[in-house]
């Protein structure tokens, strides 16, 4: 049993509030639901939809085939009934369209008679639970849990009068539900906050303001100084401060912010302090596409900073994936004294699905700093050299007498300014013995399908749930397919793959760039080349079934 | 002068001799002694130039950053650790050019932190180019027929952006200069002391000597809660420079707009536990 609701409109017109209604209601009815988004860079105007998937079992990603269309205005209807499924249909309020195959039903009007015009899209909502057969009660708990009381009542009116207008089309069961809803950004500062990052700085950019804003709407409840800086070059300088003086902190943007970030992640390199930041992409160059979704920056996120110093790249897979992975990355930046750089796009940060609720019992929060034990005779070298790489950290105003020097020069081991040839390559070494200890660290990617496929797909990041459907589709036809799914991207885990490439036919790269960018590392890092490369750089997510019928189309 | 603020390995500055940093670095020295603060207490934080090396001659804690971003990072560790005094110093190119941003933006939060610029006019560590306060005309190595740009006038800049501390030193002062530093250091908010001193090699027109024939203190009836009066001083840079607290008045500073960061411990002494964030789960569910 799967559906796919589409809500369609202007900007300004409530889809969104519309579609969360409708996916949290629905995930209380026990459903396993994925919510997408399209929407244009502009606060009034356009065409803006949301897509509500439903279904009983698990839903990775997305559906261009749509169930219900619930259009707000005329436009809706044009722009997508050719997506519509046999047996589907069209709502909409009768001053929209009066043809016979539309059900247009006087939304407008109930709103009227509740004296509110802002809840005729609730009535919409009633219309389509009553489609499916749906109780009523749960889409009021989730309207009470959502409003205040005097919104709530007249939206409650609202949703009933919709109830009331139409038949049972598709009748559900509901069933017993254990899950959370919650996008990638949202999880992402999950992970933040469980992992004690205490200070996150950022200046908005879409699509990576879901953070900044999360973390900003609890920093009163969880005491986290939530920081909107002048401008990205300040952020990361800003979170680094933080970070010396003893904190977790964090920073993100998208990859135009994060490009004025750059400089200051060679100073984080250089002064071997730890820092978590996130780039949640959206297609480039420059401005790109503000709203839309692209995998683009992996190659510049590697190579971002200037000179050679250490780093770790996490690519993250799905909501799940992004909480666990985002504390993780606050532990190994401190273990290593690096910055760690999470990797999300717009698709997987706004996307709402549901999933399995976070084990915080998983979440360890080790910080790896020492005390004043670290100051010996010669005082403390704050880059002492180490056979790891790695120098005992000691914070500033907590060793007695003890001053705590970090410097963007080169330094000596106490982090005084050097010249000096040896202590160059003596400290150049050290920093990059890291990336050895690192190598132990990086968890190789997940696998789907077939452990010895003829056909290894390789991809990263949020491409994972559109693979998933895909290669299950497949091998469903009985196809030998398999795929792997990086998440940590560098250092880069080629164990997996090399394992097992000897017995692939066909090595099939899909990734949403237009240059092949993760082909290119493989390439470099595991001597193996890609035979066949799916890319889509038209700002759109992959969803399972274009996967699926490009490898029909050019690959299997 | 206090031993413990001494690197016993590193006290030969890079600067040239003869260079006013030596005069302000003395006269920091005397007034973290006179605040009886020890070197762990302290940071400075500073970008890059000659007045940016100060952390490696005075053994407080530092953060020896990039150019123009001495105060980012001072703002992050306020913010980390309150019970920190921090500083932050760099020159006139640092601040005013390449951190121009961050010094406008930091006014704004009026975060409690120190902050001294060392002023000479000019660009000493890149070899004699204009700053953004070179005079309008100067000739420079770079700006061979003379600077055609006007120069910011940074303690009108800072009083128009609404900085409630903003003063005036010069190295050639030393015991004055102390003061205005513990004063800066103890006010409770963001605090702008402007430092000119001569760049002793490259800048040949405001010499020791220009300073000295020019600079005088502020007197002891002038109203420095006065703004109008401030801003008339701010003007006052031509046969006669008035040298002094400019401005000051209180108001809250920008920690003290957290109740977390007012009424809780430092945020790096808080205790850190994944359980805390379960309770906020009950918006997803």
């Amino acid at each position: 049993m799967e559906y796919n609701v589409l809500i369609g409109g202007e900007a300004g017109q409530g889809m969104d509030t519309l579609s969360g209604l409708l996916e949290k209601t629905l995930k209380r009815c026990g459903f396993y639901v994925f919510t997408n988004n399209d929407f244009m860079s502009r606060i009034r105007g356009g065409h803006n939809f949301n897509q509500v998937r439903f279904s009983d079992k698990p839903l990775y990603t997305y559906s261009p085939c749509i169930d219900v269309i619930f259009a707000l205005n005329e436009e809706t209807i044009h722009l997508h009934d050719s997506k519509l499924k046999s047996g589907g249909m069209i709502i909409c309020d009768d001053d929209i369209a009066k043809d016979e195959d539309i059900m247009h039903l006087p939304l407008i009007e109930a709103s009227r008679e509740i004296q509110d015009k802002r809840v005729y899209t609730t009535a919409g909502l009633g219309a389509i639970l009553k489609l499916f057969g749906l109780p009523l009660d749960i889409a009021e708990s989730v309207i009470k849990d959502q409003f205040s009381d005097k919104i709530a009542r007249t939206n409650i009116e609202a949703v009933k009068a919709g109830y009331d207008m139409t038949d049972t089309r598709y009748p559900l069961k509901t069933a017993k539900d254990d899950n959370i809803i919650i996008n990638g950004n949202q999880a992402v500062a999950m992970g933040a906050i469980a992992a004690g990052c205490t200070f996150y700085c950022a200046y908005p950019m879409t699509p990576s303001s879901g953070v900044l804003t999360f973390m900003a709407s609890k920093s009163d409840e969880m005491g986290i100084m939530v920081h909107q800086v002048e401008d990205e070059v300040a952020a990361l300088n800003m979170a680094l401060g933080a970070s010396y003086a003893g904190v977790r902190a964090m920073t993100g943007s998208s990859g135009g912010g994060f490009a004025l970030m750059v400089e200051a992640l060679s100073l984080a390199g250089m002064i071997e302090t730890p820092v978590v930041v996130i780039d949640v992409q959206r297609p480039a160059p420059a401005t790109g596409f503000p709203t839309r979704t692209e995998q683009a920056d992996l190659r510049f996120l590697i190579h971002a900073g200037h000179g050679e110093f250490p780093r770790m790249i996490i690519a993250l897979r799905d909501p799940e994936d992004a909480f666990y992975q985002t504390a993780r990355a606050f532990n190994i930046a401190e273990k290593y004294q690096i910055p760690v750089l999470l990797m999300s796009d717009e698709y997987l940060s706004d996307c709402d699905v549901t999933i399995k609720p976070f084990d915080f019992d998983r979440i360890k929060i080790e910080r790896h700093i020492s005390g004043p034990e670290a100051v010996d005779k010669d005082g403390y070298r704050r880059f002492k050299i180490t056979e790891s790489g790695v120098s005992p950290r000691i914070l500033p105003g907590k060793a007695e007498g003890q001053a705590v020097l970090v410097d963007s020069d080169e330094h000596d081991e106490w982090g005084h300014i050097t010249e000096s040839a040896e202590t160059r390559v003596a400290m150049t070494d050290k920093r990059m013995r890291k990336m050895e200890g690192l190598a132990g660290e990086i968890e190789e990617p997940w696998p789907i399908g077939r452990e010895d496929p003829e056909n290894l797909i390789v991809c990263w990041g949020s491409v994972y749930g559109a693979v998933r459907e895909a290669v299950e589709t497949l091998m469903d036809e009985g196809i030998s397919v398999g795929a792997l799914v990086f998440g940590d991207i560098w250092p880069f885990p080629a164990k997996k793959l090399t394992a097992m490439y000897p017995k692939v036919k066909k090595l099939i790269d899909i990734e949403q760039n237009a240059t092949a960018q993760l082909d290119g590392i493989i390439r470099e890092e595991a001597l193996i080349r890609c035979s066949h490369k799916i890319l889509k750089y038209d700002g759109r997510a992959f969803s399972g079934e274009e996967i699926y019928n490009r490898l029909k189309e050019e690959v299997l | 002068m206090a031993a413990k603020y001494e690197y016993k390995l590193y006290d030969q500055p890079a600067w040239c001799p003869g260079c006013g940093n030596y005069m302000i670095r003395t006269a920091l020295k005397q007034a973290l002694e006179e605040l009886g603060l020890e070197p762990h207490q302290v940071v400075i934080s500073s970008g890059i130039g000659q007045a940016a090396k100060m952390p490696h001659y005075i053994n407080v804690n530092g953060f020896n950053g990039l150019h123009g971003r001495a105060l980012p990072p001072a703002i992050g560790i306020k913010l980390a650790n309150k019970d920190l005094k921090v500083i932050a110093e760099s020159g006139d190119g640092d601040t005013y050019g390449e951190g121009g941003n961050h010094f406008i933006h930091t006014i704004r939060y009026n975060i409690d932190i120190a902050h001294f610029v060392h002023d000479n006019q000019i660009y000493g560590l890149t070899k004699g180019q204009a700053s953004p306060t070179t005079a309008m005309g100067q000739h420079t190595t770079l700006q061979f027929d003379g600077v055609k740009a006007e120069p910011v006038n940074p303690i009108a800049l800072a009083l128009t952006m609404g900085a409630g501390f903003v003063a005036r030193g010069f190295s050639g002062d030393t015991p004055h200069l102390a003061d205005l530093m513990k004063q800066a250091i103890m006010y409770d908010g963001y605090a702008l002391v402007d430092i000119l001193q001569p760049c002793v090699v490259w800048n040949k027109v405001n010499t020791y000597a220009w300073y000295k024939q020019r600079v005088y203190r502020l007197r002891d009836d002038y109203d420095y809660t006065d703004k109008h009066a401030a801003m008339e001083k701010a003007a006052e840079f031509g046969d006669r420079i008035p040298i002094g607290v400019i401005y000051k008045i209180q108001k809250q500073s920008y920690s003290g707009r957290f109740d977390f960061i007012k009424d809780g411990p430092p945020l790096v002494d808080r205790k850190l536990n994944p359980k805390d964030a379960e309770k906020l789960m009950r918006q997803f569910v």
